[in-house]
């Protein structure tokens, strides 16, 4: 008999708990604003965690759906999402024509990492030239003279060199087949820099993880991945020569001291490409990503609430970004963002979104 | 997959309307109201199977029309050099679907080259020697891997078995098989786990639960009369299963192979985490290459431009097409067994 009471309290409670969250739902939703958004893989951490602290503080609820940079280009020109995200920017003329305006959000690193049984994390060195043409498939062997050349006291196998890159289309391959074209003109010839390229050799894994797991599984490869995804996962990422001759390795300062070079404009959506900057410690292949919004919205109350999301973002959000291995943007950069969104995005009927 | 579901309705259909006419023709001995009213009734329930049956050809013809046309300026722009062209350059936009498609073609080859004797075994086991109380439990659990979601097989071929394969097997493939003049090429490689050969290997895991259910099924109709005959004449096992059983199994058991077939055929996640993932046309099966389905899986999201993504279609057409080629190839072989034997 007990247990039965027992049930019926527990039902009860059941039942009140049911009502009082549907209640809760039917009043959020006639208050709460809904703003989406669709892009980029490499911010959706950072992305997630600024949208969950945000609706803490504001209310106002951001879906960010993760379904890569061209994905996300498509979403915004189909004018399905408030706003699209993507790791490689759109160029001014491209923005112009599709009546967008781009600015950055957090900037992050491409590492090279690998898996060499006997060579320790973080130990091995490479050049430039020397990692092009392992992607190329002219060194095919971890012993060749050319990598030890660099790396005096490391064992080196004499192993074969298995290569893995992305399968799908990404921005992390955009930006590391920029770095790749910026010091081999033989690869800017004869692959070129894109999401996705013809890869001379290889194997290829779907997403961040996909070519994490194959290095992880496969003996004596090399992959490159998000920053994040590396730590997170505890690779084997290698140092880099940077373009001032230093080798460097990927950090939270190397990749500032990259962005730090950077001239952003405004004008040209902040187009910039953060590969090969000059400076002893810069990380060679740091990039930032970016989002997109319509110059001209049809909705203004959603734009404005997107743009509100940012502005949270860039005072509040960059402990939350530092916490996950992304480096926030400078604070110069910060005010030229606010100055631009003023100047070039208005509602219909002309006047500013942004006061 | 389509296909066989369209075919399998096409069955359907023809199977209720022999029923049908067989119905009327007993019910003309009734009452003659009662009649009308069956009359009214079978034409209702006639057009309602043609109905069902027709809707999914429809559906069946809007899906290629829709393919053909979103492959269009690929089709345009290549037209048959897209079949026999092994390039694959999202940069430079040259496109070409021979490398997913012998990748599709040896993924499912290989699958079907270790499926087929290893269900073969399972069916005679559990019909002939196992012993009774074991039978249930062993059929139930074969028919249980046939539920296992996909990407469970791909995962696990990506984290446990290609790692084990890349140590102990290829190695050895490679060092003894790689030399060999004649089929040296297909074994020659890095062992890196992932490849074609892989892929093949977890298809044929894939399939072999829905092969072997198929075969132990068309094995237990066999009359037992015909078996004890043969036995009785001193046959062993073996000569009864393949004297016997198979001749009188032979239409079911090729349908089985079919029905593996195309699961293979259109796999997508486990291949796409096994097959390496890479657009180049390689001799050898230890080496990675693509399928039609893992490169849609992997590149349509991100595909920018009419032209990319319009071949990526193409490729989907190709697999339909396959897919739709291999099926009615099986209808057909069916079909002459069926008539040989006369039944």
């Amino acid at each position: 008999m007990k247990t039965k009471e027992n049930m019926k309290t527990k039902l009860n409670n059941l039942l009140t708990a049911t009502a009082l969250a549907a209640t809760l739902v039917v009043s959020g939703n006639v208050y709460a604003v809904k703003i989406t958004g669709a892009g980029a893989t490499f911010p959706y951490p950072v992305y997630a965690k600024w949208a969950e602290a945000y609706k803490a503080q504001s209310g106002t609820e951001m879906n960010y759906q993760s379904i890569g940079s061209g994905g996300g280009i498509k979403q915004i020109q189909a004018r399905t999402v408030d706003f699209g995200a993507t790791d490689a920017p759109m160029n001014a003329g491209e923005l112009a024509l599709a009546g967008l305006a781009q600015f950055p959000t957090v900037i992050g690193g491409v590492v090279p990492v690998v898996n060499i049984e006997g060579v320790t994390p973080g130990k091995l060195k490479l050049d430039g030239t020397v990692l092009v043409d392992i992607y190329m498939g002219k060194i095919t062997k971890w012993n060749d003279p050319r990598i030890a050349a660099e790396n005096a006291g490391v064992s080196l196998p004499d192993a074969p060199i298995t290569v893995v890159h992305r399968a799908d289309g990404s921005g992390t391959t955009f930006i590391f087949t920029t770095y790749l074209a910026q010091v081999s003109t033989d690869w800017k010839r004869n692959v070129g820099a894109d999401k996705a390229v013809s890869w001379p050799v290889g194997t290829g894994g779907k997403g961040n993880e996909g070519v994490a797991s194959y290095v992880q599984r496969i003996k004596n490869s090399i992959g490159y991945v998000e920053y994040a995804y590396a730590l997170q996962n505890k690779m084997n990422h290698v140092q880099l020569k940077s373009r001032d001759g230093a080798f460097v390795a990927a950090t939270e300062d190397s990749f500032k001291a990259a962005a730090a070079n950077a001239k952003w404009d405004a004008d040209k959506g902040f187009y910039e490409i953060l590969t090969n900057q000059p400076g002893k410690g810069s990380w060679p292949i740091t990039g930032a990503t970016f989002i997109l919004v319509y110059k001209s919205p049809e909705n203004a109350e959603k734009a404005k609430e997107v743009l509100k999301f940012f502005d949270w973002a860039y005072t509040h959000g960059n402990k939350l970004a530092s916490d996950l291995d992304y480096v926030p943007l400078p604070a110069n950069v910060v005010t030229m963002i606010r100055d631009a969104w003023k100047v070039q995005i208005k509602d219909q009927a002309g006047k500013a979104i942004w006061k | 997959m389509p296909v066989i579901f369209c075919l399998g309705h096409f069955l359907l259909g023809s199977l209720l309307f022999e029923s049908i006419t067989k119905y009327k023709f007993m019910s003309t001995f009734a009452h003659e109201s009662r009649i009308k009213y069956q009359h009214w009734l079978d034409i209702l329930f006639r057009g309602t199977t043609r109905l069902a049956a027709f809707s999914v050809l429809a559906l069946l013809l809007a899906l290629i029309a829709s393919l053909v046309f979103a492959s269009l300026p690929s089709i345009k722009a290549y037209g048959f050099g897209f079949l026999k062209s092994a390039a694959w350059n999202p940069v430079t936009e040259e496109f070409g679907a021979l490398v997913p498609i012998v990748g599709t073609l040896a993924t499912s080859a290989i699958a079907l080259l270790i499926a087929i004797p290893i269900s073969f075994g399972i069916a005679i086991f559990l019909t002939e020697l196992s012993p009774r109380w074991l039978r249930r439990p062993l059929g139930i659990a074969i028919e249980l891997l046939a539920g296992i979601p996909s990407i469970i097989y791909g995962m696990w071929g990506l984290f446990v078995f290609a790692p084990l394969f890349a140590d102990h097997v290829q190695p050895w493939l490679i060092e003894n098989l790689g030399p060999s003049p004649l089929f040296g090429p297909m074994f020659q490689g890095i062992p890196m786990g992932v490849g074609i050969l892989t892929a093949g290997i977890i298809l044929a895991i894939m399939v072999i639960p829905f092969i072997a259910s198929v075969m132990r099924d068309v094995f237990e109709i066999v009359p037992t009369l015909l078996k004890e005959s043969a036995y009785g004449l001193g046959a062993t096992t073996w000569e009864v299963m393949w004297n016997v059983v198979l001749p009188y199994t032979k239409i079911g058991v090729v349908g089985g192979i079919m029905l593996g077939l195309g699961r293979a055929l259109g796999e997508t996640m486990a291949v796409t985490f096994v097959i390496g993932n890479a657009h180049k046309l390689s001799a050898s099966i230890i080496m990675p290459g693509n399928s039609i389905s893992s490169a849609l899986a992997n590149e349509f999201n991100e595909a920018v431009g009419e032209l990319y993504t319009s071949a990526l279609v193409e490729l989907g057409l190709i697999l339909f097409f396959i897919t739709f080629v291999v099926l009615s190839l099986a209808r057909y072989m069916l079909y002459r067994l069926a008539k040989r034997e006369g039944t």
